[in-house]
């Protein structure tokens, strides 16, 4: 029987009058509007991971900026009289074998790692977009790009920044270099990677044929879809460029040792850590929070930017 | 099989020469005189020439490498300027408590990152796969410094259970041996641990929606079965290629590690060796780390035909 089998071209179309559409009974109130928030809360209540991350963030933010405001002396300050004293309601964390206020160097020591955590996630971003656009694009650059990644990767990363802070004086600004040069390869291999599957995809094909020039290819179809990725790998590298300077300074090859930071304060701390293990311990929670927040502001914002990958990893 | 196997053999020659070429560099391209460096802020200008002559700064560049690679296959590592001893003795009177930690360290993580992350799968969405993956969090964002000390406070200085520092040489009996390591690799395991339950809960949960699991559940194979043998068979050659890249972060972390435990290994000479400037031990240590990473990554990616006979080449 033709009549049974559906096809859809043949709808009476002309049955369907205006008027009957205009008279149709309104939809029952079966199913509850649903109730989407919208705005910033909104958005915050659907991503709780990043709403923690970002807040625990914005907190150690603050504390690191309003440092000089929150009650800190002077972070540097020596006073042997009051050496190793234990936590107490004049010396929140103690203070160290100088009889520096170990709170006071805590709040202002948030300040290194943040600048570090920041400045490596930015400078090694913009380095590896440039190196990978570049492999990504320029065929006989990207086998030789491509090898002296490997090379650089198959040194790991904390062990080329020490090598590289070997060779400098201690400086923030080299525990930056030395941590961003250390992290580089793996944003390039990322970028590379989107780059190179992205040019498969069809819109490239058709601006290449309607002869969009390779630039403007790059700045419009590839780079806006290499800056999801490339986010959530900064937030990564922020958290491991924290990690990594803690280290560098708690093994004596990172930020000097005048400056109050999380790395320092704990390797001071290290000869008295059996006796006196608050010197050790307060930075250490700090420090641990901080990566903790970076941590979850990337898995939160690796979750929304791209939500198939959500449930899996 | 053989041709592949050669191919990629020969595939690690050039990352390994781009990892020396780097190393080997460093001293060149880093700012300043790195003899002047090397030498220290007390140095006579007879101290800077005497270290300039013996790392051969005072001749060309490409003879010196050509020389130091030659004498790097030949296994002379150069001679250390603190010690005067050859960096290659050095490095053979530490070896043992490395790798001693890292071998122990790397069968505890995949003892217990593996089943981890399998139940976790297993159980998708409840409260264990939340604990799992929460402590995955926790493993990335704490740093193996601060796990050290928290395991050294409570399970050796409070607890009185195990040695707190110290490393005992295997030739003095095995107990003793692995009571001083046990601590080392629970804290140098956290992150590893946390890398490998994510990997194989990813891997297993794609697996487990395979038309072959179904199949063996209709055919009444039991849950234990299903997981271990029909399921995490399949999901192996992830889980064992995260385990080999995952090595880099057991060499950086046994860096720490062993300052945090007093264990005079590797890792411990090379903190030494910075804070002295003692370069060519440094050129020797990571040139040994990134030659281990480099092959322990060649025989696995060897091995995938093992674990997942479906891999021909």
């Amino acid at each position: 029987m033709s009549t049974s089998t559906f096809q859809p071209g043949a709808l009476p179309r002309a049955a369907l009058r205006a008027e009957d559409v205009a008279a149709a009974a309104p939809m029952p109130d079966i199913l509850p509007p649903v109730k989407a928030r919208r705005g910033f809360l909104g958005f915050l209540r659907r991503n709780p991971t990043i709403a923690v991350g970002g807040g625990l963030m914005l907190l150690i933010i603050l504390m690191a900026v309003l440092a000089p405001l929150l009650w800190t002396v002077d972070p540097t300050a020596l006073a042997p009289a009051r050496r190793t004293r234990e936590p107490s309601a004049l010396y929140w964390f103690g203070t160290d074998m100088l009889g520096r206020d170990v709170y006071s160097r805590v709040l202002h020591g948030a300040r290194v790692s943040l600048i570090v955590g920041f400045a490596v996630a930015f400078f090694s971003s913009v380095i590896g977009l440039a190196i990978g656009l570049t492999s990504g694009f320029i065929r006989w650059a990207d086998a030789i790009i491509m090898r002296i990644m490997d090379g650089l990767m198959s040194i790991p990363s904390i062990l080329l920044a020490i090598a590289l802070m070997a060779l400098t004086r201690g400086s923030v600004g080299n525990v930056i270099l030395a941590i961003t040069i250390a992290e580089v390869p793996r944003v390039s291999r990322l970028v590379r990677g989107v780059v190179l599957s992205l040019r498969e995809q069809p819109y490239v094909d058709a601006a290449v044929a309607s002869g969009t020039s390779t630039p403007r290819i790059i700045v419009r179809h590839i780079l806006p879809n290499t800056l999801a990725p490339l986010t959530v790998q900064a937030t990564y590298i922020c958290a491991s460029a924290m990690i990594a300077e803690s280290i560098l300074s708690f093994i004596g090859a990172g930020t000097p040792p005048i400056i109050p930071s999380w790395g320092n304060i704990m390797a001071e701390g290290r000869a008295l850590w059996q006796v006196k293990p608050y010197i050790v311990f307060f930075p250490a929670i700090f420090l641990s929070l901080t990566v903790l927040a970076v941590n979850l502001l990337g898995d939160g914002l690796r979750d929304w930017l791209d939500p198939r990958m959500a449930k899996k990893v | 099989m053989l041709a592949y196997t050669l191919r990629r053999i020969v595939a690690t020659i050039p990352v390994m020469a781009v990892v020396a070429l780097f190393v080997f560099s460093l001293l060149y391209i880093s700012p300043g005189d790195p003899a002047a460096v090397i030498a220290g802020d007390q140095a006579t200008p007879a101290d800077v020439e005497r270290i300039r002559a013996s790392l051969g700064l005072d001749r060309p560049y490409l003879v010196r490498f050509a020389e130091w690679a030659w004498n790097i296959m030949r296994g002379d590592l150069g001679t250390s300027i603190f010690t005067n001893l050859p960096v290659s003795t050095m490095i053979q009177q530490r070896i043992q408590p490395t790798l001693s930690l890292m071998v122990i360290t790397l069968i505890l993580a995949i003892c217990i990152a593996v089943p981890m992350g399998v139940v976790a799968a297993w159980k998708q969405g409840t409260w264990i796969d939340r604990l799992v993956m929460g402590f995955a969090v926790l493993g990335f964002s704490v740093p193996v410094f601060v796990v050290g000390y928290l395991l050294a406070y409570v399970f050796a200085l409070e607890l009185d259970w195990l040695p707190v520092q110290g490393y005992t040489p295997f030739e003095r009996g095995f107990w003793p041996w692995l009571q001083n390591l046990i601590l080392p690799s629970v804290a140098l395991g956290g992150v590893y641990i946390a890398l490998i339950a994510r990997i194989t809960r990813a891997t297993m949960l794609e697996v487990l929606q395979q038309d072959y699991i179904r199949t063996a559940r209709a055919k009444g194979v039991a849950q234990p079965g299903i997981l271990f043998l029909h399921a995490l068979k399949n999901a192996a050659v992830p889980i064992v290629t995260v385990i080999g890249i995952g090595v880099a972060l057991l060499i950086g972390g046994a860096v720490v590690t062993e300052s945090v435990f007093a264990i005079p290994g590797l890792g411990r000479l090379t903190v030494d060796a910075i804070l002295r400037r003692d370069y060519p031990v440094i050129q020797g240590v990571i040139l040994l780390f990134s030659f281990t990473y480099v092959l322990v990554n060649l025989v696995i990616d060897l091995l995938y035909t093992l674990f997942d006979p479906r891999i021909r080449y």
